[in-house]
């Protein structure tokens, strides 16, 4: 678990992060947002100790940041902006290095072997890293984040300067990393945290603005013309008792929520209002819903209004 | 700490800075062995150390010119700060590093000495030898502990090498700048700053407590400057 709490950051005048407090629990990926200058880097680094705060503290599963920096260091593997690469090693010889200066007990050929595997290293370990693209770049940067298994990873901006493929691959193997790990992952690019992360802090001028599940904040994703649905029952009774509502033209399956439990996005048309059809026909099955929200915001307007300088109504937590 | 020394002389082995430097070492010092010894018909090797004292104080602020400078200019001293490994670890690694290239550069030396013993009658004076030997040797480390000091102020490796240089070449003229000052005790104080007097012991062939005492403490001293300088940039 990682505990942020009143963390300040100030240059001379500047705050560069302004008492900025949350909490990531075990197994989670938090999605860390903001626009470029927000204070995202200048956060994680204070949570890795690469630089010191002004005030608060960060706690990393009981092991506090300035009182015990081996302890909360050891935890943690970070993948800063511009990934810490020595360009005159081969990957496999940086990656051992980073091995011993972590400090790492396992078992090291194996262990190393199974980090390049899993970061698809495994064919380019004896290649020197300056002739590497910056695809691979950041996947050795990974690689060395992920040595020694550590219960926190700090990922920040892993994606930037990928080509779409590689982002899907990063995506799906940070996706997969999330169930082992706690995850701190910052963005710029909204799309990437929602398809992404549990839970999202959005900062701005160095101020958290929101910190909400993803799922909350981009209920409404795909528009005004779309309903958000919480129903309890089976997925096939649910999507055809919908679609006998008149003005319904797409039906989706989110996301299970619980035993039983979906959330669905119904696309319908424009103009139309189809709360009251809904609700007869999920009563008339005798299938309670439990969420329905219509339209709203997108996550795209949702960002754009958190990050500029007018406040959203009921945003902050 | 082991694996700092390892990175650190592989940084220097695996590109041209090692050789180059070992080159430049050898050359000068293979210069001035032939004056003074062969050319010279001397056993005499006392000339051709204390002719290599400005070499040294030029030659070290390359070896250690990126040691800090580099890591700050490609951000790798994030992953080193970031790790689980104490500062002093990092700056002794560094400076052990740093040391043992030199000592590489010093090897040429004992070739020297045996080619002595192969073409002259007698060997050389071994006291004299390893007297300046040792000499160099501390002399090389307070001249790195100073020089990584310099570094870790800069992301420059080339600011780095210069200013070492400078503060090089003021060590090599402190005795003259002394002269100059006209009050008394400071002119003393500045003149028992002299690497060149401390160093002048050695190259009899005596081994002086206090010289060694000298060198050591300004090794000491500014590799606890630069542990400080790392501190500091954290809490900046």
């Amino acid at each position: 678990m990682v505990e942020v709490k009143h963390l300040t950051k100030t240059y001379g005048d500047i705050k560069a992060v302004d008492d900025i407090s949350f909490t990531v629990n075990d197994g989670e990926i938090l999605g860390f947002l903001g626009p470029n200058g927000a204070g995202k880097s200048t956060t994680m680094n204070i949570i890795t100790g690469y630089i010191s705060s002004t005030g608060g503290t960060v706690t990393i599963n009981e092991s506090e940041i300035l009182k015990d920096p081996k302890g909360a260091k050891s935890q943690i593997g970070y993948l800063p902006e511009i990934p810490p690469l020595y360009m005159d090693m081969t990957v496999r010889k940086y990656i051992e290095f980073m091995f011993s200066i972590k400090k790492v007990k396992l078992p090291k050929q194996a262990h190393i072997d199974e980090v390049l595997s899993l970061t698809k290293l495994m064919d380019h370990q004896h290649r020197i890293i300056r002739n590497l693209s910056k695809g691979y770049r950041q996947r050795v940067g990974l690689a060395q984040a992920l040595l020694g298994n550590p219960p926190v990873l700090i990922l920040d901006e892993p994606t930037v300067g990928l080509d779409p493929n590689q982002i899907r691959e990063f995506r799906t193997l940070i996706k997969g990393l999330g169930k082992k790990h706690t995850v701190i992952f910052s963005s710029h690019i909204l799309s990437e945290v929602s398809a992404i992360c549990d839970r999202i802090v959005v900062i701005n001028n160095g101020r958290v603005v929101a910190d909400t599940k993803t799922l909350e904040l981009s209920s409404a994703i795909t528009g005004r013309d779309t309903l958000s649905l919480q129903v309890e029952g089976s997925v096939t009774s649910v999507t055809s008792a919908l679609k006998t509502v008149t003005g319904v033209r797409k039906i989706s399956v989110d996301k299970q929520l619980g035993e039983n439990i979906y959330s669905y996005t119904v696309e319908h048309e424009k103009g139309t209002d189809i709360r009251k059809g809904v609700f007869h026909a999920m009563s008339k099955n005798n299938m309670p819903i439990l969420y329905m929200n219509e339209g709203g915001m997108s996550l795209e307007e949702a960002y754009l209004r958190l990050t500029s300088d007018k406040p959203l109504k009921g945003g902050k937590k | 700490m082991k694996a700092i020394l390892k990175r650190e002389l592989g940084s220097f082995f695996n590109s041209a800075v090692g050789y180059v430097v070992m080159g430049i070492y050898y050359f000068f010092a293979g210069l001035f062995f032939y004056f003074y010894c062969i050319s010279g018909n001397s056993k005499d090797m006392a000339g051709l150390f204390s002719s290599m004292f400005m070499i040294t104080v030029l030659v070290i602020p390359i070896i250690t010119m990126k040691s800090l400078s580099e890591e700050k200019r490609q951000k790798t001293d994030q992953a080193l700060l970031t790790s689980p490994l104490g500062l002093g670890e990092i700056v002794v690694g560094k400076f052990l590093g740093s040391l043992i290239m030199f000592v590489c550069c010093l090897a040429i030396y004992i070739l020297f000495a045996l080619t002595l013993c192969f073409y002259t009658n007698g060997s050389p004076d071994w006291a004299v030898f390893f007297g300046n030997l040792l000499g160099t040797i501390l002399l090389g480390a307070s001249l790195i502990a100073i020089d990584i000091f310099i570094s870790s102020l800069t992301e420059s490796m080339i600011i780095s090498a210069i200013v070492g240089m400078c503060a090089g070449l003021l060590i090599f003229f402190i005795d003259s700048i002394a002269n100059l000052v006209s009050v008394g005790w400071i002119s003393t104080a500045i003149s028992s700053l002299s690497f060149v007097d401390h160093y002048q012991n050695y190259t009899t062939g005596i081994f002086s407590v206090a010289d060694t005492v000298f060198f050591l403490s300004i090794t000491v001293l500014f590799n606890f400057l630069t542990l400080r300088v790392l501190e500091k940039r954290r809490w900046s």
